[in-house]
């Protein structure tokens, strides 16, 4: 950080130094995700591998060169930027074709992070911002999903994946639909076994809520996430959709097809808790939650989107500076009348 | 100068001379108008009949002329000449030898956007729709304006079945299915990442179908040269 | 403001009233004015330069009309005609659009008829030609005409390439080229919009920096 970050800084007391630096935790969290990359290569095979490595391959070089390019030295040796090359690589269909990945890890690093200033400025979570972009422009692409557990996944690639670059893929393989389009275009629900277990197509990461789970509680319990705010996002999510279930079965999924399928377990545990682009009080996460969870199912029961996790997260992303506004805490010393001043 | 300049700030607002240029400008601008208007309206006309008439031929495959008919309020046709005044057209095309190839008919709807504005070809002959074009829409470009130009989705209107059952209603309604599902001659393919705009044109068709065919067939003779 | 109300007005003839709007007070990339047109009809090469030279026309006419009209048009009216003036000159140019060109003017759309609120015209009026020369604001309405021009071609060139794989209609890829469907749509535009400004300010921050070191080696001062 000392690197980056030459300006004096004045804090008040106590002053206490916590030998916990941002390699450490970054580490961390990459141990955290090995497991659901793991299963993601599990299921969809070699198409996943190869495509993860590309996602986080074209994070760190963009990182790489923007970083030389602007006459700084190379941040990518604290693992931030590894982390989000393997989560944004996490977020998309694993039949992606792999120049797509490479155009969406440029615009993550930088649009999402480089121009905001790098490291610890960024105001969206920017593999999210790589994704939205990529949703934006390839529309049909990000929407068309490999099936999961195909026969000899292992040794074969899917058929789009090796598109020349600036070409429409042509896919040979049957696609898959994921659990939300099935249940939004078709009211044919998926079996929570299934689901939790991740035995359904979908994006690389998001299908196994089981590992990304034991991720997620891993690093809460050593401190590195902020458990509040996939807990406070979970609980809105179960809570809205168990009282429009209740109103109308036949419309709205129940909570465990909510809270399971799509991109809500990966975008709650690893996506909306990415440390800079969250408020930073208690109070402030919670609200920042909340506010996830009402967009998601809003998007999710009323949008012409099946999923809308991402945008929910980047719009909360956009609102933490206000939610930390709101939320302040008093100045001790101070009246409470005072505070309005400010 | 700076005197001047001082007095005009100071002095109050002359009405007189507010007015005079106001009007003065307004005068100019609305002859300036009008002269344009003029000098460019037989062009516009002509080009905006040029536009009808391609589109006409378009939907109509071997048309070489047209002739325009107006619906009358008991549920007829008659020959219709001049421009058009709110009545509804229908444009009847004819080959080389003055043959009733088969008549255009124009349609609207809602589409993903903004209303769509589609003009097709109805063959008496074969019982079908025979071409179809968008006139205007304003659907997403690269997703919904493929509902103009993808080959495989106009192939759907070659010969779209709207043939007639005993009772004079259209036998099968115009249905749309997804991407190479078609079986029957009345389904129309929907264009992947298009949903929208292709079930605009399926429930386009079929309202305008079910609503002018039977009349078309009723009144044949009318057409025929 | 109040120190123009009182400055002599230019009288020569400089013709730096004509560069200065193609780049050192470009409309687009150094005032940022009428971002509207700018974002939003730049979809392709075509429809860039239709708008920008529809813009030219009648930035030119309207600076040329309120020039010469510029002592007589009393002080509590003149926003309303200069309104009246550009309104009209929208106007005389939709109708030459559709008489060019349906399709073209289908593509434009409500743009044209948009002209009118384009801040780039009013203030052209209002800070240039209600005080210089005919001839001065003239050049200044081409120069920046020809210069919002030069930016819509800008973005127009970069969307339609990557957003349809052409390029003035022309096909640039084999067939099969998967077009970014979101540089058609606005949202390309701001995308590239920034790109550009980026590119812009970069060059600018370069050539302040060279010039520095420039002057600064020239004098011999370390």
């Amino acid at each position: 950080m000392s690197k980056i970050n030459k300006t004096l800084e004045i804090r008040t007391s106590p002053h206490i130094v916590r030998g916990l630096s941002t390699d450490d935790i970054m580490r961390n969290v990459v141990w955290a995700l090995l497991p659901v990359a793991g299963f993601a290569v599990y299921t969809f095979g070699l198409t996943a591998l190869v495509m993860l490595s590309v996602a986080t391959l074209s994070c760190v070089l963009s990182e790489h060169i923007l970083c030389r390019l602007n006459g700084r030295e190379s941040t990518i040796g604290d693992w931030s930027i590894t982390i989000t090359g393997l989560l944004y690589g996490l977020t998309l269909p694993p039949g992606l074709p792999l120049w797509m990945v490479a155009v969406g890890g440029f615009i993550a690093v930088g649009l999402g992070k480089f121009l905001f200033g790098g490291l610890g400025y960024n105001v969206f979570n920017p593999a999210l911002v790589g994704r939205a972009f990529l949703q934006a422009a390839f529309p049909v692409a990000m929407t068309t999903w490999h099936p999961a557990f195909a026969d000899g996944r292992f040794f074969s690639l899917d058929g789009a994946t090796l598109t020349v670059p600036f070409m429409e893929p042509v896919y040979t393989a049957v696609t898959g639909a994921t659990p939300l389009a099935a249940m939004k275009f078709a009211q044919q629900p998926t079996a929570a076994y299934d689901l939790v277990f991740g035995f359904t197509s979908g994006s690389a990461g998001e299908t196994s809520a089981l590992f990304i789970l034991a991720g997620g509680a891993y690093l809460a319990v050593r401190n590195m996430l902020n458990w509040r705010i996939p807990a406070a996002i979970f609980a809105t999510v179960a809570l809205l959709s168990g009282i429009l279930h209740a109103i109308d079965p036949q419309h709205y999924a129940g909570p465990m097809f909510m809270l399971f399928s799509g991109g809500l377990m990966l975008g709650a545990v690893f996506m909306a808790t990415d440390m800079v682009a969250t408020p930073l009080t208690n109070r402030g996460v919670i609200i920042y939650g909340v506010l996830i969870a009402v967009l998601t199912v809003m998007i999710r029961y009323w949008g012409g989107l099946p999923e809308g996790v991402m945008y929910a997260i980047l719009f909360a992303n956009a609102a933490s500076r206000h939610i930390d506004r709101l939320v302040q805490p008093r100045v001790y010393g101070t009246l409470k009348q005072a505070k309005r001043g400010s | 100068m700076n005197q001047i300049d001082l007095k005009q700030l100071t002095a109050p607002p002359n009405s007189w001379h507010m007015l005079r240029t106001l009007a003065g400008v307004g005068i100019f601008c609305s002859l300036l108008i009008v002269a344009t208007y003029q000098a460019t309206l037989p062009v516009i006309t002509t080009k905006k009949l040029e536009k009808l008439q391609e589109a006409v031929f378009n939907v109509l495959p071997g048309a070489a002329s047209k002739a325009n008919f107006r619906l009358t309020p008991d549920g007829r046709f008659e020959p219709f000449e001049g421009t058009p005044k709110g009545e509804t057209l229908v444009y009847a095309g004819y080959d080389r030898q003055g043959k009733l190839v088969g008549i255009a008919l124009e349609a609207y709807g809602q589409g993903f956007q903004d209303v769509l504005h589609i003009i097709y070809g109805y063959s008496p002959e074969k019982q079908a729709v025979v071409g179809i074009q968008v006139l205007e829409s304003k659907e997403t470009p690269g997703l919904g304006d493929k509902i103009e130009k993808d080959p495989a989705f106009l192939a759907n209107f070659e010969a779209l079945d709207v043939s007639l059952s005993g009772d004079g209603q259209i036998q099968n309604a115009i249905t749309a299915v997804k991407k190479g599902e078609k079986q029957q001659p009345y389904e129309i393919e929907c264009i992947t990442g298009a949903t929208i705009s292709s079930k605009a044109i399926t429930a386009i068709l079929q309202k305008s179908t079910g609503e002018f065919i039977p009349m078309l067939m009723k009144n044949l003779a009318t057409f025929e040269k | 403001m109040a120190n123009d109300l009182f400055k002599m007005p230019e009288t020569a003839v400089s013709t730096d009233e004509f560069i200065k709007g193609l780049w050192r007070e470009n409309p687009v990339f150094v005032q940022v004015l009428g971002m509207c047109p700018v974002l939003a009809v730049t979809n392709s090469g075509i429809n860039a330069i239709a708008m920008g030279l529809a813009t030219t026309f009648v930035l030119v006419m309207s600076n040329i009309l309120v020039s010469s009209l510029r002592k007589v048009i009393p002080k509590q009216v003149r926003i309303a005609t200069y309104i009246l003036i550009i309104a009209t000159f929208v106007t005389v140019v939709e109708y030459l659009i559709q008489a060019i060109s349906l399709d073209l003017h289908k593509a434009l759309g409500a743009f044209i008829s948009l002209i009118v609120v384009n801040c780039v015209i009013l203030g052209r009026a209002e800070a240039f030609a209600s005080k210089n020369t005919l001839a001065n604001s003239f050049l200044d309405g081409l120069g920046m005409g020809l210069g919002f021009t030069f930016a819509l071609l800008c973005l127009g060139v970069v969307r339609e390439i990557l957003g349809s794989g052409t390029i003035f209609g022309i096909g640039l890829f084999p067939d099969g080229f998967q077009s970014w469907v979101v540089m058609i749509l606005p949202g390309g535009g701001f995308f590239t919009m920034g790109a550009w400004l980026l590119f812009f300010n970069w060059l600018k921050e370069r050539n302040k920096k060279r010039e520095a070191a420039l002057s600064e080696s020239g004098t011999g001062v370390k």
